[in-house]
């Protein structure tokens, strides 16, 4: 894209006007306005999200699949109107391959125990990185200890880039599940999925993808990337709370034998022996979360009105500005500078640990996250006990980067 | 706000957070105990060294952690040290007290417990003060005999 191009779309970009649709912006936190950092743990949620789920229990609830009575009907189409926007939102092949879960914990789980568990034989290896979140390591530790498998991690380099070479050295013939994240919460490198795919397939291995923290940075297609499995969860992309999805290739879902087990996710049921539903149904055993999944389906119109482009455009020149503010103070040192991340920011200062960067911080109104970030593997291997992360988001601003940046100086003539 | 901020990390205990005091590993340390907080992956060790009438000979610890813990745990060593099994126990549930409740309790009666008074600002703090107790919390488990505690048990 041409400089020129670029100034028209940050102008054509109005982020005030966005910030409007996001009420809880609009607050002091200990008498400072809230500059919410926080971004990569769960984002806030614009208006049109929260009235629609207010609608929802207001004029349209009720269970879905089950009576034949209007708010029920409505319910459910509605409901299943959220997976038609999934479907859209990930340019999946078919809605039935669009599973609601409650996060992407339960939706790794799913192919955990009901693929990996199945499918892999003793002595079998699932590859994974040493940029996962804790929710992409232990699933497999699990698996690895029942089953009898290996479990094997690449490793990323120093400035916490991933190179696919480095993946393609560990994979052999027993090589059966590469399990990556398509963006490191910590880091915010970006992991080539698209490539992986390729050399994964040329291999014979299935990938799954964690893509918590990459569907409200970045346009997912599914279909172009070529992996197998790919989930996400809703409270990351502006949605609310307590609803996922996996997608998974569908002769894969079809093969695949339930994960939890009961009602909704039958055919029929006997005393002696049960049948399945159809996808999705198979998947989504008793009442799922029914506002939840409307409210993400919402969120994800939302987003795809202002445009994933240019929502990554607007965060991307929000965190080379902040990353340069950011760099100017003394003693302060970034973690992870893979090119083309997205817009975290995890640094240490030399004069304080993260926890107490982040309590002086809160007081003048800046909510960071500080800690391993459900990252341990990662700590050490960056050779840190803690990190504090910036992320930002869509609503994020200039003036909230520079504000960052003052409140990190006090930190420094607190500590000295 | 700053008033708060102060009174949380006044000078001495910016001084024990950089500069901790007993932070090694006796070689003749008799209980040990690792503290984990998994909220912040805090992690330290606490060795002591308990003769046989149940005085506390040596206390230290290694570990890694934010300014408070740090600190709590360098005046921690440095205060327990000499104190009976029963002393320090007693010790750490006044300082528990301290760090937890909000009514103005009197300890000018305990010079020890007056010196840990620089920790209270953790009460403004709530989810900080897992961070000062977490050294008192593995010293316990360390005289009770227990090796290992985590802040989330």
């Amino acid at each position: 894209m041409s400089q020129a191009q670029n100034i028209i779309d940050n102008r054509a970009y109005d982020v005030e006007r966005i910030r409007l649709d996001f009420p809880i912006l609009n607050q002091e936190i200990h008498g400072k306005p809230l500059i919410f950092l926080d971004n990569g743990a769960s984002s806030q949620k614009p208006r049109q999200v929260i009235d629609a789920m207010r609608g929802v229990y207001e004029a349209e609830y009720a269970n879905v699949h089950r009576g034949a009575y209007y708010l029920s009907e409505k319910a459910t189409e509605r409901y299943e109107g959220a997976r038609d926007i999934v479907q859209r939102f990930l340019n999946a092949r078919s809605r039935r391959e669009i599973i609601f879960s409650k996060n992407v914990t339960e939706a790794i789980n799913m192919v955990a125990y009901s693929y990996a568990r199945r499918v892999l034989e003793p002595g079998d290896e699932i590859i994974i990185t040493d940029m996962e979140h804790h929710s992409n390591i232990v699933p497999w530790q699990l698996m690895r200890d029942e089953r009898g498998l290996v479990l094997k991690f690449v490793s990323c380099t120093d400035d916490g880039e991933f190179r696919i070479e480095d993946l393609a050295k560990l994979i052999t013939p027993k090589t059966k599940l590469i399990s990556l994240t398509h963006v490191s919460n910590v880091l915010g490198t970006v992991v080539p999925i698209k490539e992986v795919a390729k050399l994964a397939h040329d291999k014979g291995a299935k990938l799954m993808v964690d893509g918590a923290q990459a569907v409200m940075h970045m346009p997912v297609d599914v279909q172009d990337l070529d992996c197998d499995f790919y989930a996400f969860t809703g409270h990351k992309v502006y949605g609310p709370s307590g609803i996922g999805v996996l997608y998974g290739k569908e002769e894969l879902l079809e093969a695949m034998p339930p994960f939890l087990a009961g009602g909704d996710m039958i055919s029929t049921v006997s005393m002696e022996k049960s049948t399945w539903a159809a996808l999705p149904a198979k998947f989504e055993a008793g009442t799922p979360p029914i506002a939840q999944a409307i409210g993400l389906g919402v969120a994800l119109e939302y987003v795809g009105n202002i445009g994933l482009e240019r929502i990554a455009a607007h965060e991307i020149e929000l965190l080379d500005y902040a990353t340069q503010k950011l760099l100017s103070i003394d003693g302060l040192r970034i973690v992870g500078t893979a090119p083309g991340k997205t817009p975290v920011v995890s640094f240490t200062m030399d004069c304080a640990h993260p926890h107490d960067i982040s309590t002086i911080i809160d007081r003048v109104g800046v909510s960071v996250r500080a800690g391993h970030h459900c990252a341990q593997p990662l700590m050490e291997r960056m050779g840190v006990s803690a990190t504090t992360r910036a992320s930002f988001g869509m609503y994020n601003t200039r003036d909230e980067a520079d504000s960052l940046v003052t409140a990190l100086e006090s930190v420094r003539e607190i500590f000295g | 706000m700053l008033d708060e901020l102060r009174e949380l990390y006044q000078e001495v205990i910016l001084d024990h957070g950089k500069d901790p005091r007993n932070f090694r590993k006796p070689e003749n340390a008799n209980r040990e105990a690792t503290g984990n907080n998994p909220l912040c992956g805090d992690q330290l060790v606490v060795y002591l060294s308990v003769d046989e009438n149940e005085i506390v000979q040596d206390a230290a610890f290694l570990g890694n952690g934010c300014a408070i813990s740090m600190a709590s745990a360098s005046m921690m060593t440095e205060i327990v040290q000499g104190k009976t099994r029963i002393e320090a126990e007693n010790l750490f549930q006044r300082f528990h007290a301290m760090c937890t409740t909000d009514e103005k309790v009197d300890f000018s009666d305990d010079e020890d417990i007056e010196k840990l008074m620089v920790l209270s600002g953790v009460r403004q703090f709530p989810v900080r003060v897992k961070c000062a107790t977490l050294a008192w919390h593995t010293m316990d488990a360390a005289l009770k005999g227990a090796s290992e505690i985590s802040t989330e048990r």
